[in-house]
C-alpha cells in the first residue's frame, strides 16, 4: 500500500507518518465541495433537490460523460490527453442506429458495433500516440474531426431508432428499492434509473480497480510522474501507453452506446463539447494534466460537481444557457487556481511560494530547470 | 549534394512546404482550372481578382493571424491556447456593441471601436496569460475556463441579440477596398506579418521566447524573466485574436457569437503544428505556421471544390491530417534518413562515416 502512494504522487519520505498524497486531498477537496454544494442547494432551494430522483437524474443523464471522463482519466494520469471521446460517442449513435433501421441488425449486433468502433480509434491512437511519438492532442483532434466528419457521411439527416428489441431494452428502467418520492396527488413514486447508469458505475469500479490494483495502473501513475525514469526502471511506457489510448477508445465506444440508450437518436450534435466536459470534470476531481496525479472517484464528484452547478443556476433563475457556461467557467477557475496553490504550498512548503517571483524585490537564488 | 540534403532535412519548413506542394501537385492533376485566377466586377463595380486560389489566400487570412498569437504562446508556454475562438467571438461583439452604439460608422469611429476590442481581447488573453505565467497551470486548462465561458460572454455583451452592420467602410475591410482588386483581409494580414517579423527580428523578443520555451531555469539564470515574456506572448495573442475577430465580423456583415470562427482554435493549432513548431514548446517557425494555416485553408477549398459536403469535409481534414503528421513524425523521419544514410555509406566506403544523429 505505501510503495502504491508513493506512486501516486505522494511527497513524503516519512514511512511512519505518511501525510495525504496529492491524489487523494484533491480528491477529497472535491468530495467535501460536492456535499458541501449539494446540501446547501438542499437546505436553501428545497424543491427538486430533495427529491432524490433528481439526484439520480444526475446519473441518468450523464452516464456517457462519467465513461468518456474515466477513459480520459487513465490517458490524463498517463500525461496524456484525449479530446476524441464526444465525437466517437455521437458516431457510435448515428452508426447503430443506421445498422438497427436500415440493415435490419440486432440489438447484440449493435453493441458489438459501438464495441467496434470504440477500439478501432483507440487502436489507431494508441499506435499513433505511442509508437510514433505524435502529440496526442493533434491525433485525438484528427479523431474527433474524422468522427465527426463520417456522421455526416453515414446520414446527414438525424434519426430514429425505432427497432422493437431495441426500445424494449431502451425503456427498462431498474427500480431502486425504499427510495422514492410523493408524487403531486400523493402516490409514491420509487426511484428508477437507467441501464447505462449500472454500466458507468461498474466503468468506475474496474478502473478504480485497474489504477489502484493492477500493474498496468501503477505503471500509469509511474510514466504520467516521470516517464524517463519509469522507462529506466523498465517500464514498457510505449505499451502502457498504447492501452491507456486503446482503453479510452473502447469507454468512448461504449459511451457512444449508453447515449443511444438515452436518447434512442443519432445525431450529429449529439454529445457536443462532451470532451471539453469529461476534461472539466476530471480536473475538478483532481486530476492534473501534467499526469501521474488523479483518481477516478475523484472524477465521478467532479463530473456531479459540474452537473449540480448546473442545476443550481437553473434552481435560482438564471435561465439563460449563458449563465451555465459562466459558471462552469467561473467554477474551473476556481478549482484550477486552487490545485495550483496547494501544489506550490505543498512542493515548496511555505506559503511564500505563492507570491510570483516577480513580486519579489530581491535577488533570485534558487531557479527551477 | 549531401549537404544540401542536410540542410532541407534539418529546416523545420520542409514538412508544411512539401505539404503545400503536395495539395497543388494533386490539384494540377485533378483539375488546372482550380488555379484560373479571373477579373470579375464586383456588386460596388469595381474590377476584382476571384478564383480559388484568392479564396485559400482571403479565407486563411483570420486562421494564419490568430496563429502568429499561437505560435508564440506555443513557443514560450509549452501548451495551446484553446480559447482563441471564443476570445474573437468576445472581441467582434466588443467591435460590433462600439460600432452600434455610435451612430454614424466613420473611419475613426472603426479604429475606436477596433482598438476597443483589442483592448478588452488584450484584457482576456491576460487572464490567461495571468494563470498559466504566474500560477504556472498548463495552458490549455487554464483556457479551457475562456472556452466554456467566452462564448457566453460574448452572448451577454450584445443581449443575446446577433445584430448586423452593413457599411461601405466594413465592407471595404471585410471585402475590397475601392479601385484594389485583392481581398483587404489578404493585405492586413501581411501588414500584420510584415510588422511582428520585422519585431521579431530588430528586438531580443524572439530569441527570449525561443529560449524560455526551451529551458526556463537556464532564461531565468541568463537574466531573462520568464513570467514577463509569457505574457508578453499572450498579449500579442491578444491583438491578433482582436484583429482576427474584427475582419471575420466586416466579412460576413453580423456578429454570431455561437458561429463566429467556430472551430478555429483547432485549425490555428493544427497549423502551428503542421508549420513545423513543436507542440512541446520551443523553437518555432512564424511562417511555418502562416503557410500551415494555408495549406489548412488548401484543404478545405480543394475538398470544397470535389464537391464535397460542408459537413464531411472534417473527416476528410482528418484523414490528410494524421497522414501529415505521421509524415513528420520523428519515427518516420529517423526511419528516412537512415535509409538515405545507408545508401550514402555503401557509396562512400572510404571517406569519413556520417555523424550519428543527435
Amino acid at each position: 500500500m505505501k510503495k502504491d502512494r508513493n506512486l501516486s504522487g505522494g511527497t513524503s519520505l516519512n514511512r511512519g507518518r505518511e501525510p495525504i498524497s496529492n491524489t487523494n486531498l484533491l480528491m477529497a477537496i472535491t468530495v467535501c465541495t460536492f456535499f458541501g454544494m449539494y446540501g446547501i442547494a438542499m437546505a436553501v432551494w428545497k424543491g427538486g433537490f430533495l427529491n432524490p430522483q433528481q439526484f439520480l437524474d444526475l446519473f441518468n443523464n450523464n452516464a456517457f460523460l462519467l465513461i468518456i471522463a474515466c477513459g480520459l482519466n487513465m490517458v490524463m494520469i498517463s500525461g496524456g490527453i484525449d479530446i476524441s471521446g464526444g465525437g466517437i460517442t455521437a458516431l457510435v449513435t448515428m452508426v447503430c442506429v443506421v445498422y438497427l433501421e436500415d440493415h435490419g441488425g440486432t440489438v447484440l449486433g449493435s453493441i458489438l458495433i459501438a464495441l467496434g468502433i470504440g477500439l478501432a480509434f483507440g487502436l489507431v491512437q494508441g499506435i499513433l500516440v505511442a509508437y510514433l511519438d505524435i502529440q496526442p492532442f493533434i491525433v485525438t483532434l484528427a479523431g474527433m474531426f474524422f468522427a465527426r466528419g463520417m456522421i455526416t457521411i453515414v446520414s446527414i439527416a438525424p434519426r430514429t431508432a425505432s427497432q422493437e428489441a431495441f426500445l424494449k431494452l431502451k425503456q427498462t428502467r431498474i427500480t431502486l428499492p425504499g427510495i422514492g418520492y410523493y408524487g403531486k396527488t400523493g402516490n409514491f413514486i420509487p426511484a428508477q434509473i437507467e441501464p447505462g447508469v449500472i454500466v458507468a458505475i461498474a466503468i468506475v469500479i474496474i478502473v478504480a480497480i485497474i489504477l489502484k490494483w493492477t500493474r498496468f495502473g501503477r505503471n500509469l501513475y509511474a510514466i504520467g510522474g516521470n516517464s524517463q525514469s519509469a522507462l529506466t526502471l523498465g517500464i514498457n511506457v510505449r505499451k502502457t501507453k498504447f492501452f491507456a489510448y486503446l482503453l479510452a477508445g473502447l469507454f468512448s465506444g461504449i459511451s457512444g452506446y449508453v447515449y443511444l440508450l438515452h436518447t434512442g437518436a443519432g445525431d450529429a450534435a449529439n454529445a457536443a463539447q462532451a470532451e471539453m466536459q469529461a476534461i472539466a470534470s476530471n480536473i475538478i476531481g483532481g486530476t492534473l494534466l501534467t499526469g501521474g496525479v488523479g483518481n477516478v472517484i475523484g472524477t465521478l464528484f467532479g463530473m456531479l460537481s459540474l452537473k449540480t452547478i448546473t442545476n443550481i443556476v437553473i434552481a435560482s433563475g438564471l435561465t439563460k444557457p449563458y449563465y451555465q457556461s459562466i459558471t462552469t467557467g467561473l467554477m474551473l477557475c476556481f478549482f484550477i487556481l486552487l490545485q495550483s496553490v496547494i501544489l506550490a504550498v505543498r512542493e515548496r512548503r511555505s506559503a511564500k511560494s505563492l507570491i510570483p517571483e516577480w513580486m519579489k524585490f530581491k535577488r533570485h537564488e534558487k531557479c527551477e530547470s | 549534394m549531401n549537404k544540401l540534403w542536410k540542410k532541407l532535412t534539418g529546416s523545420q519548413l520542409v514538412i508544411p512546404l512539401f505539404s503545400l506542394l503536395l495539395i497543388i501537385i494533386f490539384n494540377l492533376f485533378r483539375d488546372i482550372e482550380f488555379f484560373s485566377i479571373s477579373i470579375v466586377t464586383n456588386n460596388q463595380g469595381y474590377p476584382v481578382l476571384s478564383g480559388n486560389l484568392i479564396s485559400i489566400l482571403n479565407g486563411a487570412s483570420a486562421i494564419a493571424i490568430l496563429s502568429i498569437g499561437m505560435t508564440l504562446i506555443t513557443s514560450c508556454c509549452k501548451g495551446q491556447d484553446i480559447s482563441v475562438a471564443a476570445m474573437a467571438a468576445i472581441a467582434g461583439s466588443v467591435f460590433v456593441r462600439v460600432l452600434r452604439s455610435s451612430g454614424a460608422i466613420t473611419i475613426p469611429v472603426v479604429l475606436v471601436a477596433y482598438l476597443y476590442s483589442c483592448l478588452v481581447a488584450v484584457l482576456f488573453s491576460l487572464f490567461n496569460g495571468i494563470l498559466v505565467a504566474v500560477f504556472r497551470i498548463q495552458p490549455m486548462i487554464a483556457t479551457l475556463i475562456l472556452f466554456s465561458a467566452g462564448r457566453s460572454i460574448a452572448y451577454w455583451i450584445n443581449g443575446g441579440a446577433t445584430p448586423t452592420i452593413s457599411d461601405p467602410i466594413l465592407a471595404s475591410i471585410g471585402g475590397f477596398i475601392p479601385g484594389i482588386p485583392i481581398p483587404t483581409p489578404i493585405i492586413i494580414m501581411i501588414i500584420f506579418l510584415v510588422l511582428i517579423s520585422l519585431v521579431l527580428r530588430f528586438t531580443t523578443l524572439g530569441l527570449y521566447t525561443q529560449v524560455v520555451g526551451i529551458n526556463e531555469g537556464t532564461a531565468h539564470l541568463n537574466g531573462i524573466n520568464p513570467v514577463l515574456v509569457k505574457l508578453l506572448a499572450f498579449i500579442i495573442s491578444g491583438v491578433c485574436v482582436a484583429t482576427a475577430g474584427c475582419i471575420t465580423v466586416c466579412r460576413i456583415g453580423l456578429i454570431n457569437h455561437e458561429t463566429l470562427l467556430l472551430d478555429a482554435e483547432m485549425d490555428v493549432i493544427l497549423a502551428v503544428a503542421i508549420g513545423g513548431t513543436s507542440l512541446g514548446g520551443g523553437k518555432f517557425n512564424l511562417f511555418g505556421s502562416i503557410i500551415g494555416a494555408h495549406i489548412i485553408q488548401a484543404l478545405t477549398v480543394t475538398l470544397y471544390a470535389m464537391k464535397v459536403p460542408s459537413a464531411a469535409v472534417k473527416a476528410y481534414k482528418a484523414v490528410i491530417i494524421i497522414i501529415i503528421v505521421v509524415i513528420s513524425s520523428p519515427f518516420v523521419k529517423e526511419t528516412v534518413i537512415n535509409i538515405f544514410r545507408k545508401a550514402a555509406r555503401k557509396r562512400i566506403k572510404n571517406e569519413i562515416p556520417v555523424k550519428a544523429a543527435s
